[in-house]
Protein backbone atom coordinates (compact mmCIF):
# COMPACT_ATOMS: atom_id res chain seq x y z
CA UNK A 1 0.00 0.00 0.00
CA UNK A 2 1.74 3.37 -0.91
CA UNK A 3 1.13 6.71 -0.05
CA UNK A 4 -0.11 8.87 -2.28
CA UNK A 5 0.81 12.66 -2.94
CA UNK A 6 -2.94 14.56 -1.80
CA UNK A 7 -4.94 14.65 -4.91
CA UNK A 8 -6.86 18.20 -5.56
CA UNK A 9 -10.13 16.39 -5.27
CA UNK A 10 -9.58 15.26 -1.81
CA UNK A 11 -8.70 19.43 -0.85
CA UNK A 12 -12.33 19.65 -2.81
CA UNK A 13 -13.87 17.32 -0.54
CA UNK A 14 -12.44 18.28 2.72
CA UNK A 15 -13.95 21.54 1.98
CA UNK A 16 -16.94 20.34 1.32
CA UNK A 17 -17.27 17.74 4.16
CA UNK A 18 -16.15 20.91 6.36
CA UNK A 19 -19.11 23.19 4.86
CA UNK A 20 -21.39 20.62 5.74
CA UNK A 21 -20.38 20.14 9.15
CA UNK A 22 -20.58 23.78 9.84
CA UNK A 23 -23.15 24.36 8.11
CA UNK A 24 -25.06 21.38 10.57
CA UNK A 25 -23.31 22.98 14.16
CA UNK A 26 -25.11 26.35 12.90
CA UNK A 27 -28.01 24.91 12.54
CA UNK A 28 -28.16 23.02 16.02
CA UNK A 29 -27.47 26.35 17.46
CA UNK A 30 -30.16 28.31 16.04
CA UNK A 31 -32.37 25.80 16.73
CA UNK A 32 -31.12 25.68 20.59
CA UNK A 33 -31.19 29.12 20.42
CA UNK A 34 -35.25 29.77 19.31
CA UNK A 35 -36.38 26.86 22.27
CA UNK A 36 -34.27 28.63 24.61
CA UNK A 37 -36.53 32.04 23.08
CA UNK A 38 -39.74 30.20 22.48
CA UNK A 39 -39.39 28.60 26.28
CA UNK A 40 -38.46 31.73 28.25
CA UNK A 41 -41.23 33.87 26.92
CA UNK A 42 -44.01 31.11 27.42
CA UNK A 43 -44.60 29.98 24.09
CA UNK A 44 -45.51 26.07 25.04
CA UNK A 45 -47.23 27.04 28.15
CA UNK A 46 -50.42 25.76 27.89
CA UNK A 47 -53.50 28.48 28.07
CA UNK A 48 -54.42 29.25 31.64
CA UNK A 49 -58.32 28.86 32.80
CA UNK A 50 -59.98 32.26 33.74
CA UNK A 51 -60.98 30.66 37.20
CA UNK A 52 -58.03 29.69 39.10
CA UNK A 53 -58.20 28.13 42.36
CA UNK B 1 -5.63 3.84 2.86
CA UNK B 2 -8.21 2.74 -0.06
CA UNK B 3 -11.37 4.48 1.01
CA UNK B 4 -9.31 7.72 0.92
CA UNK B 5 -7.44 7.12 -2.39
CA UNK B 6 -8.99 8.29 -6.02
CA UNK B 7 -10.08 5.80 -8.28
CA UNK B 8 -9.60 7.47 -11.75
CA UNK B 9 -12.61 5.12 -12.93
CA UNK B 10 -15.03 6.17 -10.99
CA UNK B 11 -14.31 10.39 -10.26
CA UNK B 12 -15.71 13.34 -11.71
CA UNK B 13 -12.43 16.15 -12.03
CA UNK B 14 -15.61 18.68 -12.15
CA UNK B 15 -16.69 17.39 -9.09
CA UNK B 16 -18.71 19.86 -7.04
CA UNK B 17 -17.32 22.17 -4.11
CA UNK B 18 -19.33 23.36 -1.55
CA UNK B 19 -19.77 26.51 -3.12
CA UNK B 20 -21.31 25.11 -6.37
CA UNK B 21 -24.30 24.06 -3.89
CA UNK B 22 -24.43 27.55 -2.82
CA UNK B 23 -24.33 28.83 -6.07
CA UNK B 24 -27.55 26.48 -6.83
CA UNK B 25 -29.33 28.96 -4.57
CA UNK B 26 -29.01 31.59 -6.23
CA UNK B 27 -27.22 33.77 -3.52
CA UNK B 28 -27.78 37.39 -5.36
CA UNK B 29 -31.73 37.02 -5.98
CA UNK B 30 -31.34 36.01 -2.08
CA UNK B 31 -30.16 38.66 -1.10
CA UNK B 32 -33.29 40.80 -2.56
CA UNK B 33 -35.56 38.19 -1.15
CA UNK B 34 -33.34 39.16 2.45
CA UNK B 35 -33.43 42.50 2.08
CA UNK B 36 -37.41 42.96 1.01
CA UNK B 37 -38.21 40.36 3.42
CA UNK B 38 -36.28 41.89 6.52
CA UNK B 39 -38.09 45.46 5.88
CA UNK B 40 -41.38 43.81 5.96
CA UNK B 41 -40.83 42.30 8.98
CA UNK B 42 -39.39 45.66 10.26
CA UNK B 43 -42.00 47.92 9.35
CA UNK B 44 -44.74 45.62 10.75
CA UNK B 45 -46.61 47.06 13.69
CA UNK B 46 -45.37 44.35 15.84
CA UNK B 47 -42.10 44.41 17.66
CA UNK B 48 -40.33 40.55 17.00
CA UNK B 49 -37.97 38.99 19.18
CA UNK B 50 -34.28 39.52 17.29
CA UNK B 51 -33.81 35.58 17.49
CA UNK B 52 -37.13 34.95 16.22
CA UNK B 53 -36.88 37.82 13.66
CA UNK B 54 -33.25 36.30 12.73
CA UNK B 55 -34.33 32.86 12.22
CA UNK B 56 -37.36 34.15 10.31
CA UNK B 57 -35.03 36.00 7.67
CA UNK B 58 -32.79 33.00 7.88
CA UNK B 59 -35.89 30.53 6.96
CA UNK B 60 -37.76 32.97 4.47
CA UNK B 61 -34.01 33.19 2.65
CA UNK B 62 -33.63 29.52 2.47
CA UNK B 63 -36.68 28.74 1.00
CA UNK B 64 -36.31 31.91 -1.74
CA UNK B 65 -32.85 29.66 -2.74
CA UNK B 66 -34.42 26.69 -2.86
CA UNK B 67 -37.01 27.98 -5.22
CA UNK B 68 -34.03 28.71 -7.21
CA UNK B 69 -32.36 25.71 -6.86
CA UNK B 70 -35.73 24.31 -8.22
CA UNK B 71 -35.71 26.86 -11.09
CA UNK B 72 -32.25 25.75 -12.05
CA UNK B 73 -33.27 21.84 -11.99
CA UNK B 74 -36.10 22.67 -14.40
CA UNK B 75 -34.74 25.19 -16.54
CA UNK B 76 -31.20 23.00 -17.25
CA UNK B 77 -31.78 22.64 -21.00
CA UNK B 78 -32.07 26.70 -21.24
CA UNK B 79 -29.07 27.14 -19.07
CA UNK B 80 -26.76 25.23 -21.18
CA UNK B 81 -27.42 27.66 -24.42
CA UNK B 82 -28.22 31.10 -22.72
CA UNK B 83 -24.54 33.26 -22.17
CA UNK B 84 -26.23 34.13 -19.19
CA UNK B 85 -26.47 30.97 -17.64
CA UNK B 86 -23.77 28.46 -19.09
CA UNK B 87 -21.81 28.97 -16.10
CA UNK B 88 -24.34 27.63 -13.99
CA UNK B 89 -23.55 24.19 -11.28
CA UNK B 90 -25.37 22.37 -13.70
CA UNK B 91 -24.71 23.11 -17.36
CA UNK B 92 -21.21 23.04 -16.37
CA UNK B 93 -21.51 19.21 -15.16
CA UNK B 94 -20.64 19.58 -11.59
CA UNK B 95 -23.97 19.50 -9.96
CA UNK B 96 -26.52 16.86 -11.44
CA UNK B 97 -29.85 17.43 -12.50
CA UNK B 98 -31.23 14.93 -10.29
CA UNK B 99 -29.46 16.39 -7.36
CA UNK B 100 -30.72 19.74 -7.48
CA UNK B 101 -33.72 18.64 -7.57
CA UNK B 102 -33.02 16.47 -4.26
CA UNK B 103 -31.59 19.32 -2.70
CA UNK B 104 -34.54 21.73 -3.47
CA UNK B 105 -37.09 19.67 -2.42
CA UNK B 106 -35.55 18.97 0.75
CA UNK B 107 -34.87 22.38 1.56
CA UNK B 108 -38.24 23.95 0.67
CA UNK B 109 -39.89 21.52 2.96
CA UNK B 110 -37.05 22.34 5.64
CA UNK B 111 -37.76 26.16 5.36
CA UNK B 112 -41.61 25.97 5.35
CA UNK B 113 -41.79 23.42 8.51
CA UNK B 114 -38.85 25.67 10.41
CA UNK B 115 -40.56 28.90 9.28
CA UNK B 116 -43.55 28.05 10.64
CA UNK B 117 -42.00 26.81 13.50
CA UNK B 118 -40.21 29.78 14.33
CA UNK B 119 -43.18 32.47 13.74
CA UNK B 120 -46.85 31.05 12.53
CA UNK B 121 -48.47 28.50 10.44
CA UNK B 122 -49.50 31.36 8.45
CA UNK B 123 -46.28 32.37 7.38
CA UNK B 124 -44.83 28.92 6.73
CA UNK B 125 -48.06 28.37 4.60
CA UNK B 126 -47.89 31.48 2.21
CA UNK B 127 -43.85 30.60 2.06
CA UNK B 128 -45.05 27.41 0.60
CA UNK B 129 -47.17 28.85 -1.57
CA UNK B 130 -44.62 31.37 -3.01
CA UNK B 131 -42.16 28.36 -3.75
CA UNK B 132 -45.16 26.65 -5.20
CA UNK B 133 -46.09 29.86 -7.78
CA UNK B 134 -42.41 30.27 -8.52
CA UNK B 135 -41.31 26.61 -9.44
CA UNK B 136 -44.22 25.11 -10.95
CA UNK B 137 -46.60 28.78 -11.69
CA UNK B 138 -43.32 31.25 -12.97
CA UNK B 139 -40.75 28.11 -14.31
CA UNK B 140 -42.90 25.37 -15.29
CA UNK B 141 -45.68 26.73 -16.66
CA UNK B 142 -45.43 30.49 -17.56
CA UNK B 143 -42.02 31.30 -18.64
CA UNK B 144 -41.86 28.68 -21.48
CA UNK B 145 -45.15 29.76 -22.61
CA UNK B 146 -46.30 33.55 -22.89
CA UNK B 147 -44.15 36.84 -23.18
CA UNK B 148 -46.00 37.91 -20.18
CA UNK B 149 -43.85 35.54 -18.64
CA UNK B 150 -42.10 37.80 -16.13
CA UNK B 151 -45.14 40.26 -15.41
CA UNK B 152 -46.65 37.55 -13.73
CA UNK B 153 -43.97 35.49 -12.27
CA UNK B 154 -42.83 38.92 -10.91
CA UNK B 155 -45.05 37.61 -8.24
CA UNK B 156 -42.77 34.99 -6.92
CA UNK B 157 -39.92 37.58 -6.32
CA UNK B 158 -42.27 40.41 -4.57
CA UNK B 159 -44.11 38.07 -1.99
CA UNK B 160 -41.26 38.09 0.77
CA UNK B 161 -41.93 41.30 2.40
CA UNK B 162 -45.39 39.81 2.76
CA UNK B 163 -43.92 36.56 4.71
CA UNK B 164 -41.82 39.10 6.71
CA UNK B 165 -44.78 41.14 7.88
CA UNK B 166 -47.43 37.62 7.99
CA UNK B 167 -44.00 36.10 10.24
CA UNK B 168 -44.44 39.32 12.47
CA UNK B 169 -47.85 39.90 13.17
CA UNK B 170 -50.06 36.38 11.91
CA UNK B 171 -52.17 38.60 9.91
CA UNK B 172 -52.39 40.17 6.48
CA UNK B 173 -53.54 44.11 5.66
CA UNK B 174 -52.90 46.34 3.00
CA UNK B 175 -49.21 47.81 4.18
CA UNK B 176 -47.43 44.46 3.02
CA UNK B 177 -49.30 44.68 -0.39
CA UNK B 178 -48.29 47.91 -1.00
CA UNK B 179 -44.44 46.46 -0.88
CA UNK B 180 -45.64 43.65 -2.97
CA UNK B 181 -47.16 45.95 -5.28
CA UNK B 182 -43.88 48.33 -5.47
CA UNK B 183 -41.56 44.80 -6.25
CA UNK B 184 -44.24 43.07 -8.83
CA UNK B 185 -44.32 46.22 -10.81
CA UNK B 186 -40.51 46.96 -10.59
CA UNK B 187 -39.87 43.56 -12.03
CA UNK B 188 -40.71 43.81 -15.93
CA UNK B 189 -39.00 47.52 -16.74
CA UNK B 190 -36.21 45.64 -14.89
CA UNK B 191 -36.05 42.52 -16.93
CA UNK B 192 -37.22 43.85 -20.10
CA UNK B 193 -34.01 46.16 -20.00
CA UNK B 194 -31.76 43.40 -19.25
CA UNK B 195 -33.15 41.59 -22.06
CA UNK B 196 -32.87 44.19 -24.38
CA UNK B 197 -29.08 44.25 -24.52
CA UNK B 198 -29.01 40.27 -23.49
CA UNK B 199 -29.72 40.09 -27.46
CA UNK B 200 -30.15 36.66 -28.78
CA UNK B 201 -29.71 34.94 -25.34
CA UNK B 202 -33.83 34.28 -24.85
CA UNK B 203 -34.21 33.77 -28.69
CA UNK B 204 -31.75 31.51 -28.86
CA UNK B 205 -33.03 29.43 -25.70
CA UNK B 206 -36.97 29.77 -27.23
CA UNK B 207 -38.37 31.59 -23.83
CA UNK B 208 -40.88 33.87 -25.54
CA UNK B 209 -39.64 36.68 -23.68
CA UNK B 210 -41.21 40.39 -25.28
CA UNK B 211 -38.64 40.93 -27.40
CA UNK B 212 -38.82 37.93 -29.58
CA UNK B 213 -42.47 37.57 -29.49
CA UNK B 214 -43.38 41.53 -29.78
CA UNK B 215 -39.94 42.95 -31.21
CA UNK B 216 -37.44 45.41 -29.38
CA UNK B 217 -39.51 48.47 -30.08
CA UNK B 218 -42.93 47.33 -28.16
CA UNK B 219 -40.84 46.48 -25.80
CA UNK B 220 -39.26 49.53 -24.97
CA UNK B 221 -42.79 51.00 -25.07
CA UNK B 222 -43.62 48.63 -22.44
CA UNK B 223 -40.82 49.66 -20.33
CA UNK B 224 -42.20 53.22 -20.41
CA UNK B 225 -45.74 52.27 -19.29
CA UNK B 226 -44.48 50.23 -16.76
CA UNK B 227 -41.90 52.83 -15.54
CA UNK B 228 -45.42 55.21 -15.40
CA UNK B 229 -47.53 53.21 -13.61
CA UNK B 230 -44.69 52.10 -11.03
CA UNK B 231 -43.72 55.82 -10.38
CA UNK B 232 -47.61 56.71 -9.57
CA UNK B 233 -47.90 53.34 -7.32
CA UNK B 234 -44.19 54.21 -6.04
CA UNK B 235 -45.00 58.40 -4.87
CA UNK B 236 -48.59 56.96 -4.01
CA UNK B 237 -47.13 54.60 -1.03
CA UNK B 238 -45.45 57.20 0.68
CA UNK B 239 -49.01 58.51 1.97
CA UNK B 240 -49.37 55.02 3.45
CA UNK B 241 -48.95 54.14 6.92
CA UNK B 242 -45.50 52.94 5.85
CA UNK B 243 -43.96 55.70 4.09
CA UNK B 244 -43.23 59.40 4.85
CA UNK B 245 -41.35 62.14 4.68
CA UNK B 246 -37.79 60.08 3.99
CA UNK B 247 -39.54 57.87 1.57
CA UNK B 248 -41.56 60.83 -0.27
CA UNK B 249 -38.09 62.55 -0.79
CA UNK B 250 -36.51 59.27 -2.03
CA UNK B 251 -39.80 58.56 -4.47
CA UNK B 252 -39.55 61.68 -6.05
CA UNK B 253 -35.89 61.82 -6.76
CA UNK B 254 -35.32 57.97 -8.13
CA UNK B 255 -38.69 58.17 -9.69
CA UNK B 256 -37.90 61.25 -11.50
CA UNK B 257 -34.31 59.28 -12.55
CA UNK B 258 -36.20 55.99 -13.60
CA UNK B 259 -38.96 57.70 -15.82
CA UNK B 260 -36.12 59.78 -17.55
CA UNK B 261 -34.59 56.51 -18.16
CA UNK B 262 -37.08 54.54 -18.87
CA UNK B 263 -38.27 58.14 -22.01
CA UNK B 264 -34.66 57.88 -22.96
CA UNK B 265 -34.94 53.88 -23.92
CA UNK B 266 -38.47 54.65 -25.65
CA UNK B 267 -36.75 56.94 -27.63
CA UNK B 268 -34.03 55.07 -28.97
CA UNK B 269 -33.66 52.71 -31.90
CA UNK B 270 -31.59 49.93 -32.36
CA UNK B 271 -28.63 52.01 -34.61
CA UNK B 272 -28.24 53.83 -31.82
CA UNK B 273 -28.39 51.21 -28.83
CA UNK B 274 -25.99 49.40 -30.83
CA UNK B 275 -23.73 51.93 -31.55
CA UNK B 276 -23.13 52.49 -27.70
CA UNK B 277 -23.08 48.92 -26.83
CA UNK B 278 -26.58 49.38 -25.07
CA UNK B 279 -25.30 52.16 -22.55
CA UNK B 280 -28.57 53.83 -21.79
CA UNK B 281 -30.54 50.19 -21.51
CA UNK B 282 -27.16 49.19 -19.16
CA UNK B 283 -27.87 52.26 -17.31
CA UNK B 284 -31.13 52.06 -16.80
CA UNK B 285 -30.73 48.13 -15.54
CA UNK B 286 -28.28 49.20 -13.13
CA UNK B 287 -30.27 52.40 -11.52
CA UNK B 288 -33.22 49.54 -11.40
CA UNK B 289 -31.13 47.94 -8.76
CA UNK B 290 -30.60 50.92 -6.68
CA UNK B 291 -34.28 52.12 -7.35
CA UNK B 292 -35.76 49.51 -5.43
CA UNK B 293 -32.60 49.21 -2.46
CA UNK B 294 -33.34 52.82 -1.74
CA UNK B 295 -37.57 52.79 -2.21
CA UNK B 296 -37.10 49.78 0.99
CA UNK B 297 -34.23 51.53 2.17
CA UNK B 298 -36.74 54.59 2.80
CA UNK B 299 -39.70 52.32 4.30
CA UNK B 300 -36.91 50.59 6.40
CA UNK B 301 -35.95 53.80 7.54
CA UNK B 302 -39.26 55.16 8.37
CA UNK B 303 -40.07 51.86 10.55
CA UNK B 304 -36.74 52.73 12.18
CA UNK B 305 -37.40 56.34 13.01
CA UNK B 306 -41.23 55.31 14.37
CA UNK B 307 -39.24 54.86 17.95
CA UNK B 308 -38.47 58.24 18.39
CA UNK B 309 -41.68 60.15 16.96
CA UNK B 310 -39.77 60.84 13.77
CA UNK B 311 -40.91 58.34 10.84
CA UNK B 312 -44.24 58.65 9.39
CA UNK B 313 -46.54 61.65 8.72
CA UNK B 314 -46.33 61.65 12.46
Amino acid sequence: MSLRKTHELHQRRFGRNIGVALTLAAFIVIIFGLTVVKVTRGDFEPPRGEVQN
Amino acid sequence: MSDASINASTVREDEASFGDYFALLKPRVMSLVVFTALVGLLAAPVPVHPVIGFCAILFIAIGGGASGALNMWWDADIDRVMKRTKGRPIPTGKIQEGEAMAFGLALSGLSVIMLGLATNVFAGAFLAFTIFFYVVVYTMWLKRSTPQNIVIGGAAGAFPPVIGWIAATGSMSVEPWLMFALTFMWTPPHFWALALFMRSDYDDAGVPMLTVTHGRRATRVHILVYTALLALLAVGTAFSDIGGPVYLTVALIMNFLFLRGAWKISRRNEDASEADNFRVERNFFKLSLLYLFLHFGAILAEALLKPYGLGGWG
